[in-house]
């Protein structure tokens, strides 16, 4: 199996749920409605155990522990798509960019349940079924506020057109591509991709929100790069601030 | 989290509209309390019962999500996979107390907008300990630990009072609280038994949050009036001198055996079990309690910010044209 191909994708898969978790959390106390900051909060805590396992996973590929993985690399370093760095905004933002992300993400560890990597398999099937209600709770807001008020709407529809390609940066291929394919360790992107964009489209039927031709926008890539916005470096930074004191210490 | 810190006591003179009450069932109303039997939202009240009890339980609710603030600042920062998800996990579980607290007033015809409305207006406190800052990570474990375990010590009393969905909702967050308490003290043992740098730390955060810890349960009774009503009632089941005693006996030996200071050198058990300790700054406290802490503003204001920006959504969900969408799972 070619192991560096595999760590490519453990690490992209490992660093959007990390730092997607991260800025999920950044919710609490702001929430439009306390229900929302909660759920928000339980995405959150299972993006940073998803991540915890993927982690593992590389650890047991012999890269570093998963504390000293998360709380001390850079932004340079990080393999995460930029869709997810980005501050969480207002809500119709984080909730548009938790659809988008939350409906690639099932169909990737949907694929990945049947991954030739079995120990990746066992945590893939682990995580679909609690991705199952993060996708249900994006659903769920997003056919009731694309069916009410005006003003909804148009903010929905606004950060529609924002978000799109960020997320479409989900789906950038790195040079792990063909090998993953061919060991059968996952389906690839392009798949992901078009079963993606079949179901975002059934699921906007139901509002008043319009998709756009996703043809005819420019992904953002470069995440997989290493190549991140201005925001990601500040909440590294954050992040590790305690860790940072003593990374040697017990916490 | 909550302290009876910002619930002021009605007036002993404070009986209006009692004689307007209709005298038969208010003595069925007072059996039936003494007796102990829990008194229901559709059961009839004494309007000042009523009013009383929206003043604790949406005080109480406030203290919630008030409290999440200088612990939720943590949760970003925290350090390490285990800390994180348990500091998110731990300021979660104080955002659902709140939920289920506004739950328990709105049974009293007060809803939850007008709650939260009388917050940012400044017309309803909170527990003023969180008008203090939680300047470091220690800090927010000293708060994860002892200003929880005040908590318990209060509501543990108030889940013993009379009204039914108060003492059901204080029961379940009392079972949540009891993992706080483990949670923060667990983080607080690992800090005064680690590292010079972590020990200082956990000392200095003690330092800070002794003295609002001190006035956690509210004034003496010295100086509170006494309110003998709502003790009949079960309203207030436990004095604040009674409720501070018992949290100075239960956590005292065990921050000790820490090897950590109290800042108080006043500080001891009396022969006959009484703790004698430095009286705590009342005029201060007072003057915390009216708006002039160190973070009373700030506090206010992301609580209105989030109320602003979140209205769009509220009012998009009271839209007539809104389907309401069932998360089928």
């Amino acid at each position: 199996m070619n192991t560096d191909a595999l760590k490519d994708l453990l690490y992209r898969l490992a660093d959007d749920q990390l730092i997607l978790g991260h800025r999920n959390s950044e919710w609490n106390g702001l929430g439009p409605i306390l229900e929302e900051d909660i759920a928000f909060s339980s995405m959150a805590q299972d993006k940073l155990g998803h991540s915890l396992q993927l982690y593992t996973l590389l650890h047991q590929l012999g890269e570093a522990e998963p504390d000293t993985v998360a709380f001390t690399r850079n932004a340079p370093q990080f393999h995460c798509a930029q869709l997810v760095e980005l501050p969480i905004g207002e809500y119709d933002f984080s909730l548009i960019r938790h659809f988008l992300y939350d409906h690639a993400e099932i169909l990737r560890f949907e694929a990945l349940s049947h991954s030739s990597y079995e120990p990746l398999a066992q945590v893939a099937r682990k995580l679909k079924g609690e991705l199952k209600y993060h996708t249900l709770h994006a659903n769920t807001w997003i056919k009731q506020l694309g069916s009410s008020t005006e003003e909804a709407i148009e903010r929905l529809q606004n950060s529609l057109n924002y978000t799109l390609p960020y997320a479409l940066g989900l789906f950038e291929k790195t040079a792990a591509e063909d090998d993953v394919i061919s060991e059968g360790i996952f389906v690839g992107e392009d798949e992901i991709r078009a079963r993606w964009q079949e179901n975002i489209t059934k699921l906007l039927s139901q509002t008043a929100l319009n998709l756009p031709d996703l043809t005819t926008l420019t992904p953002v890539y470069g995440g997989r790069f290493g190549e991140h916005t201005e925001y990601l470096q500040p909440l590294l930074d954050e992040m590790a601030e305690v860790f940072r004191v003593d990374p040697t210490a017990e916490w | 989290m909550y302290g009876s810190a910002s619930t002021h006591d009605i007036p002993a003179s404070a009986t209006t509209g009692l004689e307007n009450e209709d005298p038969i069932l208010l003595a069925e109303f007072e059996a039936r309390i003494a007796r102990g039997e829990k008194i229901e939202p559709r059961d009839w009240m004494p309007a000042l019962y009523r009013k009383q009890l929206i003043r604790m339980i949406e005080q109480h609710a406030h203290s919630e999500i008030i409290g999440s603030l200088p612990e939720g600042t943590w949760i970003t920062r925290a350090p390490g996979f285990r800390r994180k998800m348990a500091q998110m996990a731990k300021v979660q579980d104080e955002v659902g107390h709140a939920q289920l607290l506004y739950s328990a007033a709105e049974t009293l015809g007060k809803t939850r907008e007008q709650m939260l409305s009388d917050l940012i207006n400044g017309k309803s406190k909170y527990s003023n300990v969180f008008n203090y800052p939680a300047f470091t990570w220690a800090d927010s474990n000293v708060i994860s630990w002892l200003i929880d375990a005040g908590a318990i010590v209060n509501q543990m009393a108030n889940a013993k009072g009379s009204y039914g969905p108060y003492c059901r909702a204080l029961e379940r967050i009392c079972a949540e609280e009891s993992f706080h308490l483990k949670y923060g003290h667990d983080a607080v043992v690992h800090l005064a038994t680690g590292t010079p740098i972590q020990r200082r730390m956990i000392q200095e955060a003690l330092n800070r949050w002794w003295p609002p810890i001190m006035t956690f349960f509210g004034p003496s009774d010295k100086m509170s009036v006494h309110t003998e009503i709502l003790m009949r009632w079960k309203v207030k089941m436990a004095s604040n001198d009674h409720c501070r005693q018992q949290f100075l006996d239960m956590y005292v030996p065990k921050i000790w055996e820490l090897g950590l200071t109290v800042p108080d050198a006043k500080l001891r058990k009396n022969e006959d079990g009484v703790w004698e300790f430095t009286e705590p700054d009342w005029e201060d406290f007072k003057r915390v309690i009216n708006g002039d802490g160190p973070c009373n503003a700030e506090r206010l204001a992301v609580r209105r910010a989030a109320e602003e920006n979140g209205a769009w959504v509220r009012r998009a969900l009271l839209s007539p044209k809104a389907k309401y969408v069932k998360p089928l799972a």
